[in-house]
């Protein structure tokens, strides 16, 4: 095979590992509460202006900085539930996603007032590692690896904790759980500190490889809406499937063509599944 | 009703004659502009289908419109229904399916919002005609102005006017039609609609094209105006939002809802716009995120539904 094409590839699969955390956590949060953040990539924006905040400004080691991380976006993923999303919880839909999309708002702006609309770069890289023919990126594969591991830990926690078994409980069907003596509320608490938690986590992966900005969350964000609903929203393997798929689709549409074009291809693909598999590619 | 409306009409059009200062008329066109793209997207919205995407109706008309005057010379005259027209196709391209394999909700949500995505990266990435994010501006044509469609600011307050109007009376003669009524029935329960012998990707299509079509003809037209385009004002993410900001910030379910909605916003953002000067481009859009959460928390139905309502 072509060495850039597979290098293609598996930059994609890399890139398809830095979707995935994200993606968990929009899923862990449709599935359980049944609202999609929209403002999900700006939560993660906000990780990563705190990594670079305490590690370049306030001198801080990197490991405590992600350490510092990860309790902050969680905090303001209870905010966010209890401050906007909860008072909603009865209403339609559509008034949800409109209400975290002004949180969208507040964050970007927010952001833009303390920090300005300069990218902000970590400066740390680690030199490419060659693997037989092909190059792959040091921090990427780090991240990935730090993904994937996560991943085995959410997956770890929903499966054999009783909050975890919990939350699968309730995302499966919650009129039945409030009769089993489970707390739908404590839950919803519960799940949106885990979601905030896993997009500090993103952030953390993110802030290595890429520059931060106010609008950072454009670039990642609707990409991650995308992979959540074709892997069918909700959907934990789904969406961890999705990520990798989209991350392999976008990083070989950027070999053929230019990166820019390989996003409207990954668009485009996100719109045919919608219509072959409408409610997603692994939809039952 | 139809008498006051007409007089009033009759009076914003005449304004313009009593040498109001250009600030003013400005304001004016912008609002009403911004207000066609609100109540296109409202008239959908408060059926209950919610778009992401109307950027990306408004991204192809203007973008048609402005490359069609740059490389071809065709006047925005026709160039501006042709882009509508395009615009209007796009919908139908993306809504057809959608309606058909009833993709509802959350994911029609996220379907057009990566529609608006794709027209935004477009004409990002096509930078060699489009100017990419840089944006571009309409050949400028002084000798020619009016074949041009570059009005100045009288020209384009009686276009305004027109346009908005237009919207309205759409509005209220959908809002009289038997449609109107079966898509109440379909934003309930579609089957328990669909068994009653309404036909709803029908119904739904039609007010999808009619929104899609006036929400790229005001936005357009408000690209036309500034004599600017930009793909990251007229496309993607960003406008789509605040379009739904300034149809729910009003109300969408009454027909004066957008523009009220249209008005706020645009007297929010020039308010900012003064008070805080450079630091504007942080604090417009905190304020507007702050103000979205609270009417929805607190008006849902809109400032002119909470008036309704105290009625």
């Amino acid at each position: 095979m072509d060495p850039f094409l597979l290098e293609a590839i598996v930059n994609g699969i890399l890139l398809g590992g830095v979707f995935a955390l994200p993606v968990l956590g929009l899923n862990l949060v449709f599935g359980v509460v049944d609202v999609v953040w929209l403002c999900y990539a700006e939560l993660v924006m906000v990780g990563m202006y705190c990594v670079w905040f305490l590690h370049t400004q306030a001198g801080w080691p990197l490991i405590l900085a992600f350490a510092a991380c990860l309790p902050v976006v969680a905090m303001l993923g209870l905010l966010l539930h209890l401050l906007v999303v909860k008072p909603l919880l009865g209403s339609p839909p559509i008034t949800q996603v409109l209400a975290t999309g002004g949180v969208l708002f507040i964050l970007q702006g927010g952001a833009m007032l303390t920090f300005g609309t300069d990218f902000r770069s970590l400066g740390v890289e680690m030199p490419p590692m060659e693997v037989g023919e092909i190059f792959v990126s040091g921090t990427k594969l780090v991240a990935f690896v730090a993904a994937l591991v996560s991943a085995a830990g959410l997956w770890a926690f929903l499966k054999f904790t009783y909050v975890g078994t919990a939350i699968r409980a309730i995302a499966r069907d919650r009129e039945v759980m409030p009769l089993m003596g489970v707390d739908p509320q404590r839950i919803y608490l519960v799940a949106s500190a885990v979601g905030g938690g896993l997009a500090g986590l993103a952030a953390c992966l993110l802030v290595v490889q890429l520059d931060v900005h106010p609008f950072i969350g454009l670039s990642f964000g609707p990409i991650t809406f995308m992979i959540c609903v074709m892997g069918g929203l909700g959907n934990m393997l789904g969406g961890f499937l999705a990520a990798f798929l989209m991350g392999v689709i976008i990083s070989t549409g950027g070999f053929w063509w230019n990166t820019e074009m390989s996003y409207v291809v990954a668009f485009v693909f996100f719109i045919v599944v919608m219509f072959a598999r409408p409610r997603g590619l692994f939809a039952r | 009703m139809i008498r006051a409306a007409i007089a009033l009409l009759a009076v914003l059009a005449a304004l313009p004659l009593f040498g109001l200062p250009e600030y003013f008329l400005h304001l004016g066109i912008a609002t009403m502009l911004s207000a066609v793209a609100c109540t296109g997207w409202a008239m959908m919205g408060r059926f209950g289908l919610v778009s992401f995407g109307h950027g990306a109706f408004i991204g192809i008309a203007a973008y048609t419109m402005a490359l069609l005057w740059n490389y071809a010379g065709l006047t925005p005259w026709i160039g501006l229904p042709a882009g509508v027209a395009l615009g209007m196709a796009a919908a139908a391209l993306l809504a057809y399916p959608c309606f058909r394999l009833r993709v509802v909700g959350h994911y029609f949500a996220l379907v057009t919002l990566a529609a608006g995505e794709i027209v935004r990266i477009l004409i990002v990435a096509l930078r060699n005609i489009t100017g990419g994010s840089l944006g571009m501006t309409p050949r400028l044509s002084p000798d020619n102005a009016l074949a041009a469609m570059q009005l100045g600011k009288h020209g384009f307050w009686w276009l305004a006017v027109a346009v908005w109007a237009f919207a309205l009376l759409a509005w209220w003669w959908i809002d009289r039609s038997m449609s109107a009524r079966a898509l109440t029935a379909i934003s309930e329960d579609e089957d328990a609609a669909a068994s009653i012998g309404i036909r709803v990707t029908r119904e739904k299509m039609m007010i999808t094209l009619v929104s899609a079509g006036f929400a790229a003809l005001g936005g357009a037209l408000g690209a036309q105006y500034r004599l600017y385009l930009n793909p990251e004002s007229l496309a993607g993410i960003g406008i789509s939002l605040q379009i739904v900001f300034g149809a729910l910030a009003g109300g969408m379910y009454s027909m004066l809802g957008p523009t009220v909605g249209a008005a706020f916003t645009i007297a929010l953002e020039e308010t900012l716009r003064v008070s805080f000067g450079t630091a504007f481009i942080g604090a417009a859009p905190l304020v507007y995120g702050v103000l979205l959460v609270l009417f929805i928390l607190f008006l849902p139905r809109g400032i002119v539904g909470w008036f309704e309502r105290k009625r």
